[in-house]
């Protein structure tokens, strides 16, 4: 022990030389897990199909993400038979490019919604987050009716447009412009309810997109 | 006589009532929140008494506003004694105080109203997290100015563990939560999709690491030798611990997006290195055990012994649990279950919980210059609440946990899915209501140990304590560097 602890004795006296030490080794596991992801280019890159969110479904997403739906909806099917079988095909990481913060949940006290779009009519969203247990009387999920009675800032959609767009999302001017027309006279509750009309749906890789695009309808 | 340096234990016991204070309320609002699982209606169609908004209040409340009062409030208290000099700028401690205070208060009084980064643990808004990393920052200046004037040369490793607190989770908070703000109420993350979701793991996991984790193996090493009045069972291998502790557990991130549509590689890795961090952890949970040798018999009449034994098990087997539900298999059951909620609380109200009470009640006598805590029995009511509150908690959402994990995967002979999804809620539903009624008890318990401390407090409050004078050591010859004169 004598002669190899000579040496450790230096960082058990010197503060700072364990400061730098400690720093150095807790920055080791991000820097390789994190980094190459930025270069990997399918979890960073939006899969063939996968556009922005629109102004609605942008605000419909922030109101997601303002009322925690998250804590108790995940959106991430996992590569296993019965997630598959329950929710559909499983997620893959470019229909999520474009999601800040990610959504992929931590906890499903209700089901998973990454495929949801267009399983139930706008009429039944609305209804169920008005009030949950009117439309499943054994849910414990709250309800969210002053969404209904809330209105969306057009303004403030387009500022968060040109935000994500320093950010590096694709908007184009004419998207911005649109923005405070496309939300003009909608609710809370309409803009929620788009966006999740589009879980699955407008946010699903489409291998075959330009392909299909080239053949005659 | 000459005019003596005597210990900062003003702001100490400052950070001690405000422990206090956040227990209840972020416990408080924990029961609120388990109610509302059991009995939904309990919104009243109210947006800030919504389960989903009040979450990340409770979240916030218990980890950083209880468990970060406990933890700064504790690691003045230790680098001051261990070092045997008095806390460095007493001005800018202060402001570490009230600072800490002001932004647990913001953080607490605008979530619940919407203003959310929607990152977990981490939902205060962009202006938030500027002023906490200026306290944070300031906690560390405060705390390595310390070291520099300490008197004795040797850092005792509760401070090693302190000092890796304080500077990982000041880069897990800086890197986390770099945003672009739309307004002052919002901000976007400049990470998307898979990245910010490999980003706020690493940064939730080492949350976990270094706030829940480091932080409080400090407290203990300090905390457990000085309660069973024996030395550390053994010094060179709490060093070993630390070393592998905080370079393993940054990589153990992944470990929360199993089978998700991050790459596979970085799954494996983390998968790989959750289990190498059992050795760490059992480590440590040992090497504290083990220093109660020889004083075992404390525990027939010393209840912080107690709760400082009970928070060793319970962290060797949350730990345990943790590894274990890292390996892809079983997470491929506990992940999304309830399972998660047991783990998360076997290791916050057993660990963590338990290690604070504990270094609480040994160290509130001593700051507030008393001999002991007003009321032993108090004590003894709060170990039994809380241990039972605490298993009652952990073992309902084990089971609430499995069964769901079973029920989502269970097929008929044919192949089909053999319930749909509200069935496991009803299943689990009694199960949220035994949660709840744990909670409350864990929450009395809090009340009382906030009676008892008040009582200690009687003293303090009427100002008759005498600051208590640092013991000034012989310098060793030549010793540099040289060390400071004694002063008022």
């Amino acid at each position: 022990m004598a002669r190899g602890y000579r040496y450790f004795e230096a960082i058990e006296k010197n503060a700072a030389l364990l400061g730098v030490l400690t720093l150095v080794m807790v920055s080791l596991g991000g820097l390789s897990e994190i980094t190459p992801l930025f270069v990997e280019a399918h979890t960073v890159a939006p899969a063939p199909g996968v556009e922005p969110y629109d102004a609605l479904r942008l605000a419909g997403k922030d109101i997601y993400v303002r009322e925690g739906c998250y804590l108790c909806h995940s959106q991430m099917i996992r590569a296993l038979r019965a997630e598959t079988q329950r929710y559909g095909q499983f997620s893959v990481a470019s229909e999520s490019v474009y999601d800040r913060p990610f959504q992929w949940g931590s906890k499903r006290t209700g089901p998973d919604l990454a495929r949801v779009g267009g399983k139930y009519s706008d009429a039944w969203h609305v209804q169920h987050l008005v009030d949950p247990r009117g439309v499943e009387p054994e849910s414990n999920m709250p309800g969210y009716p002053w969404l209904a009675a809330a209105s969306i800032d057009g303004a403030d959609i387009a500022a968060r447009m040109r935000a994500l767009r320093t950010l590096g999302d694709p908007y184009t001017d004419a998207d911005i412009d649109g923005a405070a027309k496309a939300v003009a006279g909608k609710t809370e509750m309409d803009a929620l309810v788009a966006y999740l009309q589009g879980l699955g749906v407008d946010n699903e890789p489409r291998p075959d997109a330009k392909a299909s695009e080239a053949a005659p309808k | 006589m000459q005019p003596r340096e005597t210990y900062n234990d003003q702001v100490v016991r400052l950070f001690l009532l405000a422990a206090a204070v956040w227990g209840i309320v972020g416990m408080s609002i924990g029961v609120y929140a388990a109610a509302e699982m059991a009995w939904p209606a309990l919104n009243f169609d109210v947006p800030w008494l919504t389960f989903s908004r009040i979450r990340p209040d409770h979240t916030f409340g218990v980890i950083f506003a209880f468990g970060g009062s406990a933890l700064i409030g504790t690691c003045y208290y230790v680098v001051q004694r261990t070092g045997h000099t008095r806390l460095a700028f007493t001005a800018l401690a202060n402001f570490t105080f009230w600072g800490w205070q002001v932004g647990c208060l913001l953080a607490m009084a605008t979530m619940p109203f919407g203003l959310t980064q929607g990152k977990e643990y981490a939902e205060p808004e962009w202006f938030i997290d500027i002023a906490v990393a200026v306290v944070w920052v300031s906690f560390g200046v405060v705390f390595f100015g310390t070291l520099a004037r300490r008197r004795i040369r040797h850092i005792y490793v509760a401070n090693w563990y302190y000092g890796a607190f304080i500077i990982a989770v000041g880069l897990l908070h800086i890197v986390n939560n770099i945003a672009i703000p739309v307004s002052l109420t919002k901000s976007y993350p400049v990470y998307s999709g898979a990245v910010d979701a490999m980003v706020q793991w690493w940064y939730g996991h080492n949350a976990v690491a270094f706030f829940l984790t480091a932080g409080f193996l400090g407290m203990m090493y300090y905390f457990v030798p000085r309660q069973a009045q024996q030395p550390l069972w053994s010094y060179r291998f709490s060093i070993v611990n630390f070393w592998a502790l905080i370079s393993v557990y940054m990589w153990a991130g992944p470990h929360h997006l199993m089978y998700t549509a991050l790459p596979d590689w970085v799954q494996s890795v983390g998968m790989a290195f959750s289990l190498v961090l059992l050795m760490p952890s059992w480590g440590s949970a040992a090497n504290g055990l083990l220093t109660f040798n020889g004083s075992w018999h404390r525990l027939r009449e010393d209840p912080a012994a107690k709760f400082m034994v009970l928070a060793l098990v319970f962290y060797a087997a949350a730990t345990l649990e943790g590894s274990m539900m890292a390996i892809k298999t079983v997470n491929s059951l506990s992940h999304y279950t309830d399972w998660t909620i047991a783990h998360v609380h076997s290791g916050a109200l057993g660990w963590v919980a338990m290690i604070t009470i504990g270094s609480l009640y040994a160290m509130a006598p001593r700051a507030l210059g008393q001999p002991e805590m007003h009321s032993r029995r108090a004590m003894e009511a709060h170990f039994w609440l809380h241990t039972a509150g605490t298993l009652l908690y952990v073992i309902s959402m084990w089971a609430a946990g499995v069964t769901e994990g079973l029920m989502w995967r269970a097929t008929r002979p044919d192949g089909s899915l053999a319930y749909p999804f509200i069935d496991s809620l009803i299943a689990v539903k009694p199960l949220y209501v035994f949660r709840w009624f744990g909670g409350v008890l864990i929450l009395c318990g809090m009340v009382v140990m906030a009676w008892n401390l008040w009582h200690t407090a009687a003293a303090a409050r009427a100002h008759l304590i005498k600051p208590i004078p640092v013991p000034i050591p012989e310098p060793e010859p030549r010793q540099v560097p040289a060390p400071l004169p004694a002063y008022a």
